[in-house]
């Protein structure tokens, strides 16, 4: 009798829209394992969860998770998880973007979601270009770095995105490559059980457009990157947080408690509502 | 949370864009996300300080893009949700007016209308986006956009457009103008139980039957919404009934494109309102909509005193055109006159519904809206 194998982690991910569009060596697969892990871990209701996306490849991770999503236009997801989650603040709201989705056309949205702490959690996928329309520069691609729009090489110093994260305000700010999945996941779930706008940048590799570009033609040769470079450096300050083909340092930069704008918001109208009644 | 404040029941003086604000109040928005603009900033202002009282929400969001974003989630996560701009800002909504569309989601977008092209005339009126409402964004889809000219119809067409945007699940236009939304007039507001609110159809299926884009007879989806347990996935990208991306399948995008222009257009009728007066012996008609129709039917009056047979068809709905109505005065009337605060806008629409019928426009652009003297002496031209 043959036995129907199901993978434990099914129930997470929207199989009909499988297979994904990933290419081979992809980073993003391993943030969506990473993500679906701390959910797990977490017993997070699902049905509860709303996973928003921009543009872009790791955009797609919203609609292959199970749960209710939205794929917004370019760089609108936070501005639409805003929304959400000032609507309803019940929901976990959960944004998953690239850095080009969400730090050039969104580079707006972010900043303000930081600055009012709006209790949204922001998963970037840094592959230090614009995979899907074909590897063109972006605000992370590192200086001298080759890409489809900068063949004579980079000359725009990049983000350091997790300066400006803290610098912005959010509370949680983290980064680390996909090949430290455990502290990748354990940084989800620490983003999770906040109440503020938590930030995690997730240095992922991108070979098949980036990589070959740039002397790294495999995912492998990515990964050996990342074990040669990183450093972790947990707390250290962000604004030296370098990422350089010698460095790359990871952690836990920012943990802080600061109530969050949705909670301020609720307090308020109910503070309205008490003095409307004449109290 | 419920509201502990009532809604102004009664009539009272007010200026266009508090009685729009009022009537998002009365329609039940409960979200509005903005960024400030003349001339429809008084509509954030006024709901900064009503929406808390009905336990809704206000947020000046860093710039429109983000403020017709929020609305969209906002809405998805079940509220009913509005912003409100004026031209230069409504130019930057309008790749999230598609996606609002391509997702079908109800909501109110209010443009009050200034002189246009650019910053052009922050503090003047202007009919000058009315095209920008039908084709502003890209792609083809069906739109719905109403036209107040008083300060009552700001109040009544604001309850009207969020009863519009629940029932077709479409982003649903307010074009007022400058003159509408900063003069002030009285309103009679009718006591909340007799105000008309439809909210969105919610599904009759189990989740794991749901497909969010699966239409009914109407061609309308119902709604679930975020965190009721649906787990549903919506994209801007072409997409099936299940809401899945069929981004190389042409098949699914002509039936998905097609039915988001037919639930519009196959319930025009339903949709569609004018205002028709002396039109019963008309020989000439002045087609005007928003401020300048008041213009017009002043202009009307005048050239009845003076024995022409004058009638105005008051656009109410711009779009789904009001087609049906304009060819039905055309086989009647002699001629038509169009008077619009722009170079020439919906005069086109109404020449393509008028066929043999000879349209003649009047255009004015800058400080005020038509005269009555004008209109009526194009209409005694064209007598």
């Amino acid at each position: 009798m043959v036995q129907e194998v199901v993978h434990p982690f099914a129930k997470y991910l929207r199989s009909a829209m499988m297979p994904h569009i990933w290419c081979p060596g992809c980073g993003n697969g391993i943030v969506l394992n990473c993500f679906v892990h701390a959910l797990d871990e977490l017993q997070k209701d699902l049905d509860k969860l709303v996973v928003v996306s921009g543009i872009g490849c790791i955009g797609r991770t919203a609609g292959y998770t199970n749960a209710d999503s939205f794929h917004t236009t370019h760089g609108r997801a936070i501005a639409f998880a805003t929304g959400v989650k000032l609507a309803n603040p019940e929901l976990e709201v959960v944004v998953i973007s690239g850095d080009g989705d969400l730090f050039a056309i969104g580079g707006n949205h972010f900043i303000h979601a930081a600055r009012r702490n709006i209790g949204i959690k922001v998963i970037c996928a840094n592959n230090f270009n614009y995979g899907m329309t074909g590897g063109q520069q972006g605000p992370t691609t590192p200086l001298e770095a080759s890409t489809t729009t900068t063949p004579y090489g980079n000359i725009e110093h990049p983000f350091n995105l997790v300066h400006l994260a803290a610098a912005s305000g959010a509370t949680y700010v983290a980064r680390w490559t996909t090949l430290h999945v455990r502290r990748l996941t354990q940084s989800i779930k620490r983003m999770l059980q906040k109440e503020g706008f938590c930030f995690l940048e997730v240095v992922s590799p991108c070979p098949e457009i980036f990589g070959r570009r740039n002397k790294m033609r495999t995912g492998l040769e990515m990964m050996e990157w990342f074990r040669r470079a990183s450093v972790v450096e947990n707390f250290s300050d962000p604004s030296k947080a370098e990422i350089s083909p010698e460095k790359i340092v990871v952690g836990e930069f920012v943990n802080t408690e600061k109530i969050s704008y949705e909670r301020l918001l609720h307090e308020k109208i109910a503070q309205i509502n008490e003095k409307a009644m004449g109290w | 949370m419920t509201g502990k404040r009532t809604l102004p029941t009664g009539a009272h003086f007010m200026s266009g864009d508090i009685a729009c604000a009022e009537g998002a109040i009365a329609a039940g928005c409960r979200f509005f996300a903005g960024y400030p603009i003349t001339p429809a900033t008084e509509i954030a202002e006024h709901l900064s300080e009503r929406m808390p009282e009905f336990g809704g929400i206000y947020i000046q969001m860093e710039d429109e893009i983000a403020s017709i974003a929020a609305v969209l989630g906002a809405s998805y996560a079940g509220l009913k949700a509005m912003t409100a701009t004026s031209g230069p800002g409504f130019s930057l909504m309008q790749e999230n007016i598609g996606l609002a569309v391509m997702t079908e989601t109800p909501c109110v977008i209010v443009d009050i209308m200034r002189g246009g092209p650019s910053t052009g005339q922050p503090t003047l009126p202007g009919q000058q986006d009315v095209m920008q409402a039908k084709w502003g964004s890209h792609g083809d889809y069906g739109i719905i956009a109403l036209a107040p000219s008083s300060v009552q119809e700001m109040f009544n067409l604001t309850v009207e457009a969020f009863n519009l945007a629940e029932t077709y699940r479409v982003p649903t236009l307010l074009m007022g103008d400058e003159i509408v939304a900063h003069m002030w007039e009285k309103v009679v507001i009718p006591p909340a139980s007799e105000i008309r609110i439809v909210n969105r159809k919610k599904p009759h299926v189990s989740p794991s039957e749901y497909a969010p884009f699966m239409p009914e007879d109407d061609l309308v989806p119902p709604m679930a919404c975020f965190g009721e347990g649906y787990r549903f996935h919506a994209t801007g990208l072409t997409h099936d009934e299940r809401g899945y991306p069929r981004t190389q399948n042409s098949e699914v995008q002509t039936r998905l494109v097609r039915r988001l222009c037919e639930k519009i257009n196959k319930n025009a009728d339903k949709i569609i309102n004018v205002e028709e007066v002396m039109l019963e012996d008309a020989d000439i008609v002045v087609v005007a909509y928003g401020i300048v129709a008041r213009a017009a039917l002043s202009a009307v009056r005048r050239a009845r005193e003076a024995g022409i047979k004058a009638g105005m068809l008051r656009l109410i709905t711009l779009w789904p055109f009001p087609e049906k109505h304009v060819a039905r005065i055309a086989g009647q009337a002699k001629a038509i006159v169009v008077p619009e605060m722009n170079c020439g806008q919906i005069v086109r629409e109404v020449e393509r519904a008028a066929k043999e019928t000879p349209v003649s426009f009047l255009s004015k652009l800058g400080e005020e809206p038509h005269t009555p003297q004008e209109i009526l002496d194009m209409v005694r031209r064209c007598s």
